[in-house]
Parts: C-alpha cells; structure tokens; sequence
C-alpha cells in the first residue's frame, strides 16, 4: 500500500535564493524537489521555520511569485519563526505544506489594489497576472518598507504611494489617500472591484470605503494559524454566516461577509 | 513480518498508532495527505451535543517546542457529525473514536446516548477535563467525586468500547486512572493538554484572548511520558499514550512506558503524514531490535538500577 500521492501539497524545498530586501524584508526562492501544484493569487504556504522544535509551527506566507520550477517568497522579519527562516542559506532544505486557502477572484476588467505594508506579497501576483488593469494603492511606514514598488508600478496602470513618514509619496495612510482618489478616478472608475492586503485597521477602512461606494471588496485576512489546513480552528473569523477558517474558507473574504 | 495489531478493550486495531481529538478535524483535511486506512484508528474533534463557538481568537499562541491553544471546544455538534461527517468516516475500513464531553452529567450522558446509537462509532473516548457546570466550576478530570458520577453514568448508557482521557492537572494520576477503571472503563488516555499562560509583556496582557489554554507539543512528552508510567502500573486496562509524539522514536518511549497505543496530535500541524511516518518506523525498530510484535514492547521499562 502506498501513501504518498505522487503529487503532495506536503513537500521537501531547496533554498536557491533568501536576499534582504531593504532592512526588514526578504525574498526566498525555493525550488521543490518533487512535484507539486501550482498556485492562484492569494493562496498561501506554510513553511517550516526552523530544524529543530523551536519554533515548531510552520509560519504562514502568501505565494509572491512562481516561476517555472521556483516558488518565491516576499517575508517581513517579526519575530522567533521569520529570524530564524531569514537565517537560511543557499541549498538547505525546508518542508512545506501548500498551496493553501483559496483565492481572489479573477477581476473582470481594471481594478483597485490596496496594500498596506508585507500584504503587497500576496497582491502582486494578482497584479503580474492582469498586468496593466490595477490602480495600485500601497502603503508602509516608510520608504525602505516599500518593497517592490518599481516592479510593481511596471505591472499596473497608475500607482499611488504613501507613507506614514512621508518619506516616499504622500505623507499618510493610504487609505486616506484612496478615499482623496476614489472621487477622482476617472469614468466608471467608481465601480471597480477592490482587493486588499494588509493589517487589519486598514483593511476594515477599506471595507467601509468600499461599502459606502457600493464597490465589491475582496480582503485577504491574518489570523494565527497552526496547522494551514483547516483541522486545528485556531484561526476562525467572524463572518455574517457564522465562523469560517482563515486558512481553509479563506484567507480572501468579500469584504462584506466579515464582521469586523 | 512485525505484528502491530494490538487490543484496546474489545476494540481490534490493526496498528497502534492513532490521532489526538482536536488535531484532526472529522479526517477530510488529513485524507488528501495520506490514505487514512493507514490508521490503527481516527479519533475525530471533541464533540457536545450541542455545537459550540468556541473561544475569541487568538486561539494559538506558541511556547519554546510546543504550543498552548484555546480553541474552547469548538464543534459542529453530534447531529451535524453524523449526518455530514460520518458518512466520509464509514468509508475507510479503519475505527473511529468520537471524543466527546459535556457541561453536566446529563449533557454526558445523552452525548454517549446519541454516539453509540449512530452506527459508525466503533469507540468512545471521554474527555473529562471539562468544568462540571452543576458542581459550579469543579472539572470533572481532577475531583475523583464527581469524575466517579460521571464516569459510572456514561458506562451504564453505552456498551461501546469507553476510554476516559485523563487530566494531567493533577497531583495523582494514578489515583485518577484507577477510578475510571472502577468505574468501569475500558482504556485510559494519558495525557490531556497542561494548563498554560503565555505573557504579552509589553500589553502587560496574556496572548491568548481566553488568557490561558492548554499546552501541548514536544515540551510536554517527559510529563506525559513519566504520567503514562504512573498511569500502566495504577491500573490493568490499556493505556493510550500521547503528549508531543513526533516521531517512531518518541512513540516507541510510550510503549516502554506501559503504552498499548499511542495517538499523534500536534504533531498533525506540523507534518501532515507524521502518523504514517511513525507507524513505519515503529515497525523498523521492531525489525531491527529483532521482535515480532509491538505488544511485547509495552511496559518493558526496566528501573532497577544498573550494576
Ligand atoms: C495567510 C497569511 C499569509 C501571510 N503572508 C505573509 C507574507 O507573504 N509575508 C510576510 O512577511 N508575512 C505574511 N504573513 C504573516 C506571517 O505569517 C507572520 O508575520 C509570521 O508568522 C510571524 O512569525 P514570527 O515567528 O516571525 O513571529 P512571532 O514571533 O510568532 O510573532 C511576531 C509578531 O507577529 C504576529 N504574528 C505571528 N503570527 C502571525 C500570523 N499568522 N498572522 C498575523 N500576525 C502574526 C505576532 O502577534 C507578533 O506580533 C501571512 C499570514 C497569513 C495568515
Ligand atoms: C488544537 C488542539 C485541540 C484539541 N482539542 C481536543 C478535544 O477536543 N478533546 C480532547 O480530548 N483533547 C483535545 N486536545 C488534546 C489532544 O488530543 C492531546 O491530548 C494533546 O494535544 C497532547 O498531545 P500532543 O502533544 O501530541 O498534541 C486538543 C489539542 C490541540 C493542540
Ligand atoms: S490554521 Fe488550523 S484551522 Fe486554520
């Protein structure tokens, strides 16, 4: 009897690529060395974050780039399990459970991208994979927290930058910033859909902008998570149809199902 | 070949290894990872009869090589189980243990009424280390009093196999152990989750939204591992060993200590094949220590000191 499928979303990885980016980020690439399935937008990984027990939980990250073989990572430095995956080199292996959740639904046409800080990681796929339909809204503390935000600019049809410091863009929370541009944008602008990524507060701003203009909001949600496959419930959200799972019914909600 | 069936009460498994309540869901997560026939049995989510909400999140927090988790019984209910749930369950030829509790004897009492009549549930397992709501908040698990009601009145409604899962938040286990087999169960299980509080110091506030929870991970294994030992020489039913299992060799610690199974819990979380991993290497060890079957490994710890 055999038990491993030959295609697993439990797999072995080695590390080709784990470069800063700025002072707190980092990048990891990681090529795995069986087969695996190929992710959405959105969808998230768990990755193991150190040899030994401690830590001992895999950490959740969303899915940045896949390129060929590669699986790439975009992670900010927080705590015990991101110090130690930033540790990494070239050629170790690490294990990794995905991809996982489910994803953003397909934009039927142009859209708006809200990113607050790191959520620019589980955006950018979105934006690589309608390249040239978002207006992009990204914000971070300050400028070395704006990581990719040359390529991401090349991907979408206007960008829009702030940061708390005003040390790159404007001065501010973007989401400020969304609510200046949300009159302004040109045509039927005012009806596009809205995706976002990023901590919460920003997140429940977004959803209340987006209510009022009668706009469809997707939000991609955080929650501590154990296992990433639905079987811990460690990681449930209140929603209007009672409590779903951030790693399996999510972690991409409509806005308007959260209870916030 | 390496004989790994083993006997809990008249419950037969073709191998020792199960899962920890709470770990792994009703199965449908776990069985796109592996075959869950692979199983000596699947032990589902703790379930009440009615569904629970469970705690505010956070609900997880985690500790130096574990984990302390306030999920708070969240559970679809024993209606729903049964009728979404079981059906899935029925499909593979391995037994399914229903973890169950409840607020008072009673909630007890017609839990167990309504598992053994499903059809499906080939075992019981108690977990007693709930509040008794009636006796205000005396948990069941560590008074022997009111563990003795509860356990006594839960065997006359079911003539199921009945595990009752001990509280290791006690200061004898063996005393513990030793009512419910009076009472009579038909297995124990050692150990539940520790009671554990982890500090946000600069909130001054716990992690945890229900401030503390229960740890578990391989920072309890020596805990459960010496409780497992008390528990094998306090009683003659089996024991079912678990408390940070992640590997054959952490399982095989369980069966020296007096283990007849051993169930995988957070283990689960972190590797999602850890169970069939450690059944495998269960039966290497056996091969390579040259035994033929895993049950005369069980209690074979040897304390006399060495001369
Ligand atoms: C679906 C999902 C996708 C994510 N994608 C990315 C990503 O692409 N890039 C990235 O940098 N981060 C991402 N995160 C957040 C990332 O998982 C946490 O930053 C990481 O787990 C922190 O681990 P740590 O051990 O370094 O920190 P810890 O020492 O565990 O904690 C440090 C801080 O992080 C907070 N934290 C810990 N775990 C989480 C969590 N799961 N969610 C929110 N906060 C947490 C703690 O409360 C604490 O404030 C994602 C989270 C989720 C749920
Ligand atoms: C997230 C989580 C949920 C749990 N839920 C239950 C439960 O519903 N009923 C129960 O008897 N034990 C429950 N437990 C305890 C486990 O079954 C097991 O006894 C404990 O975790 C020790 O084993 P481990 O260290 O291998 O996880 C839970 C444990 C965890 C981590
Ligand atoms: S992380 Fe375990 S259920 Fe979501």
């Amino acid at each position: 009897m055999s038990s491993a499928a030959p295609v697993s979303r439990s797999f072995r990885a080695e590390i080709v690529e784990n470069s800063s980016r700025g002072n707190s980020f980092k990048l990891l690439a990681v090529t795995p060395l069986t087969g695996t399935i190929s992710p959405e937008p959105g969808q998230f990984y768990m990755l193991q974050a150190a040899d030994s027990y401690d830590p001992l939980l895999k950490r959740p990250f969303s899915i940045f780039e896949s390129a060929g073989e590669q699986l790439k990572f975009l992670y900010r430095i927080r705590g015990k399990g991101t110090l130690s995956l930033s540790r990494l080199k070239e050629g170790a292996r690490i294990t990794i459970i995905g991809p996982l959740g489910n994803s953003y639904p397909d934009p039927q046409g142009d859209f708006i991208a809200v990113a607050g800080g790191v959520g620019i990681a589980s955006l950018f796929p979105l934006l690589s994979k309608h390249a040239g339909k978002a207006h992009l809204f990204y914000g971070a503390r300050n400028s070395d927290e704006l990581v990719f935000a040359t390529e991401s600019g090349t991907l979408v049809k206007g960008i829009s930058i702030a940061t708390d410091d005003g040390s790159a863009g404007e001065k501010g929370f973007i989401t400020e910033h969304l609510r200046h541009c949300l009159g302004a944008l040109p045509g039927p602008a005012h009806r596009l859909p809205v995706y976002a990524c990023g901590p919460t507060p920003m997140l429940k701003a977004v959803a209340q902008m987006a209510h009022e203009r009668g706009l469809s909001c997707y939000v991609s949600l955080e929650e501590h998570m154990a296992c990433g496959i639905g079987a811990c419930l460690g990681c449930m959200v209140k929603t209007v149809s009672g409590q779903k799972r951030v790693c399996k019914e999510g972690p991409v909600f409509e806005a308007g199902d959260v209870v916030w | 070949m390496v004989n790994l069936s083993v006997k809990i009460g008249s419950l037969a498994l073709k191998n020792p290894v199960m899962t920890a309540s709470g770990t792994f869901g009703y199965g449908e997560e776990y069985a796109e990872f592996f075959d869950l026939n692979e199983l000596g049995a699947i032990v589902v989510k703790g379930l009440s009869v009615t569904p629970r909400q469970g705690n505010p999140t956070p609900r997880i927090v985690e500790t130096p090589a574990g984990m302390l988790n306030a999920i708070g019984l969240q559970n679809i209910g024993i209606k729903a189980f049964i009728q979404d749930k079981l059906p899935f369950l029925r499909r593979f030829a391995t037994p399914v243990i229903a973890n169950f509790f409840g607020d008072t004897i009673n909630e007890y009492v017609r839990a167990a009424e309504e598992l053994s009549a499903a059809g499906g549930v080939h075992a019981l397992e108690m977990n007693i280390s709930c509040p008794n709501k009636q006796a205000g908040w005396i948990v069941f698990g560590t008074d022997p009093k009111t563990m003795e009601q509860v356990v006594s009145a839960v065997r006359k409604t079911t003539s199921l196999p009945l595990i009752v899962k001990l509280s290791p938040n006690v200061t004898d286990i063996g005393c513990m152990a030793r009512v419910a087999e009076q009472c009579g169960a038909d297995a124990v299980s050692v150990i539940n989750t520790l009671t554990g509080m982890v500090v946000d110091i600069k909130k001054r506030r716990p992690v945890l939204a229900n401030a503390t929870g229960g740890l578990s991970g391989p920072a309890i294994r020596p805990i459960a591992v010496r409780m497992v030992w008390e528990v094998y020489k306090a009683v003659k039913i089996p024991v079912i060993g678990m408390g940070g299992i992640m590997t054959a060799r952490d399982a095989l610690e369980f069966f020296i200590a007096g283990a007849r199974a051993i169930a995988v819990g957070t283990a689960n979380f972190i590797n999602p094949v850890a169970p069939v991993e450690i059944r495998n290497g269960i039966a290497e060890f056996l091969r390579e220590e040259g035994l033929s079957d895993i049950n005369d490994i069980v209690g074979s710890l040897s304390i006399t000191p060495k001369t």
